[in-house]
């Protein structure tokens, strides 16, 4: 049975971790290798590392992070963070990476989508869609959230489900969906949405932004029908811990990859 | 211990090598037909798409080389497709070393495609399991499977559906997963065929 999967998510600046990363015995916590073999150790299913300069200047930088991460690591992981057009990605996934994610990028012009699913297969296109409560786009009864760009500053008038599907129609391979709401927060996902697009689209939807307890995760997996859920903070802070975290939901039902 | 990866329009031979060099093995990428019949393992890693691939292998005319060796060969993902008679990926003639069909994945819509993420084999008795203990959870990413056949040698179960995840006949081997994605699990497989097949 397809297991769901926890991905933990590092924040890179200058080819180091940031958001104040707090790991015992590690001799260098602010060295995304070090880190990525840590959460690889522990069960992490996947990892997905932004770039969160993202300048011209500094992109030989994290691509050759991202070269050393896939010296060191046996699972898969993704990149993402001020991706603009197929160069940038032939030199994400030639260091390595196995997906690459765009969000602003692809608003702005859909059809990247198109080109990188067809140039690269859309196994590795993830498309990210930063979403926020509007009740403008409220219909029947139903929440509406609105699709937002640059790290959640700028709204864009477009209604999230019908973007996701459109990602999907264009050949995103995957959907990872943070809502700003709930990001930060620790209230719990954003469950009624994330089954509205996991409905809308055929393709996996990584659930982001609000994970504050083991009980959300579940809430996500079983009724927001994630097949994925990402979160930063508290696994970098070790409120939650990824191994007991596993079994939690495996005893509730949710298939997980457990370790031998 | 010389060790042959085939070199073609394939996305993943960085991962695959970073894999093997974790092993303490290098690997030489190449389409030399001479250095991969002398090779003594070869690796026909894969992401992409079938009919591109397939036209890239016959234009450098690596298709007949292929079919022909003879030391332990291990294709993985679309390089174990590619090992299969037909696939319904654009209707692509491929190089059956297996012959088995390769179909597009139809299942009910809560069943999302790509298969991508973790899943476990079903293995049955085969040198390659030797060093497989308990669940053995893998990594998959494909749109396409391969329907079970006398040369499987494990099974996936996805929703409704059982696939080949593991195919081996004589020399050939490959599987569906990415066994350089799939952590300890995946690590001990590529460790068992490098030193053991």
């Amino acid at each position: 049975m397809l297991a769901k999967r926890i991905i933990p998510c590092l924040d890179v600046r200058d080819g180091r971790t940031v958001k104040g990363v707090n790991f015992v015995n590690l001799r260098d916590a602010g060295d995304a290798v070090e880190l990525a073999k840590v959460y690889s150790a522990c069960g992490a299913d996947e990892l997905t590392f932004l770039d969160i300069t993202a300048t011209v200047e500094n992109r030989g930088t994290f691509c050759s992070l991202v070269a050393r991460i896939a010296d060191h690591i046996s699972i898969p992981f993704t990149v993402g963070g001020g991706i603009r057009n197929t160069a940038d990605v032939a030199a994400l996934l030639d260091s390595g990476a196995d997906k690459i994610s765009i969000n602003s990028q692809a608003v702005a012009k859909a059809s990247v989508i198109d080109e990188l699913a067809l140039q690269f297969g859309s196994q590795c296109v993830v498309c990210a869609i930063d979403a926020r409560r509007n009740p403008r786009f409220d219909k029947d009864g139903v929440e509406g959230w609105e699709v937002y760009v640059h790290g959640g500053r700028t709204p864009t008038g477009i209604e999230v489900v019908s973007w996701a599907r459109e990602a999907y129609d264009r050949g995103a391979g995957e959907i990872l969906l943070t809502s700003m709401e709930h990001d930060g927060v620790k209230g719990g996902f954003a469950v009624d949405l994330t089954r509205r697009v996991s409905s809308a689209v055929g393709i996996p939807v990584i659930a982001s932004g609000g994970a504050g307890t083991m009980e959300h995760f579940r809430e996500v997996f079983a009724e927001g029908m994630a097949d994925a859920a990402l979160a930063a903070s508290i696994f970098h802070f070790h409120e939650i811990d990824i191994p007991e975290l596993k079994i939690f939901l495996a005893k509730h039902g949710i298939p997980m990859r457990t370790r031998q | 211990m010389r060790i042959a990866m085939v070199k073609y329009n394939a996305g993943n031979t960085r991962s695959v090598l970073c894999s093997l060099n974790r092993l303490g093995y290098e690997a030489e990428v190449t389409d030399d037909p001479k250095l991969l019949r002398s090779a003594d393992k070869v690796i026909f890693p894969g992401v992409g798409e079938a009919s591109t691939a397939m036209a890239y292998l016959r234009e450098k005319g690596l298709d007949e080389v292929l079919i022909h060796l003879e030391q332990p060969f291990l294709g993985i993902c679309l390089g174990m497709q590619l090992m299969c008679a037909f696939s319904e990926e654009h209707d692509t003639t491929t190089l059956g070393m297996f012959d088995v069909p390769v179909r597009k994945f139809v299942l009910p819509p809560q069943f999302k495609v790509p298969h991508m993420g973790w899943n476990t084999l079903i293995c049955s008795e085969d040198p390659f399991f030797t060093h497989l203990k308990g669940e053995s959870w893998c990594y998959f990413v494909h749109s396409y499977y391969v329907e079970v056949g006398p040369s499987t040698i494990a099974t996936t179960d996805y929703g409704p559906l059982t696939f080949t995840s593991v195919l081996h006949k004589d020399n050939f081997y490959g599987c569906q997963f990415h066994p350089e994605k799939s952590a300890e699990v995946g690590t001990s497989l590529l460790k068992t065929f490098v030193e053991e097949l």
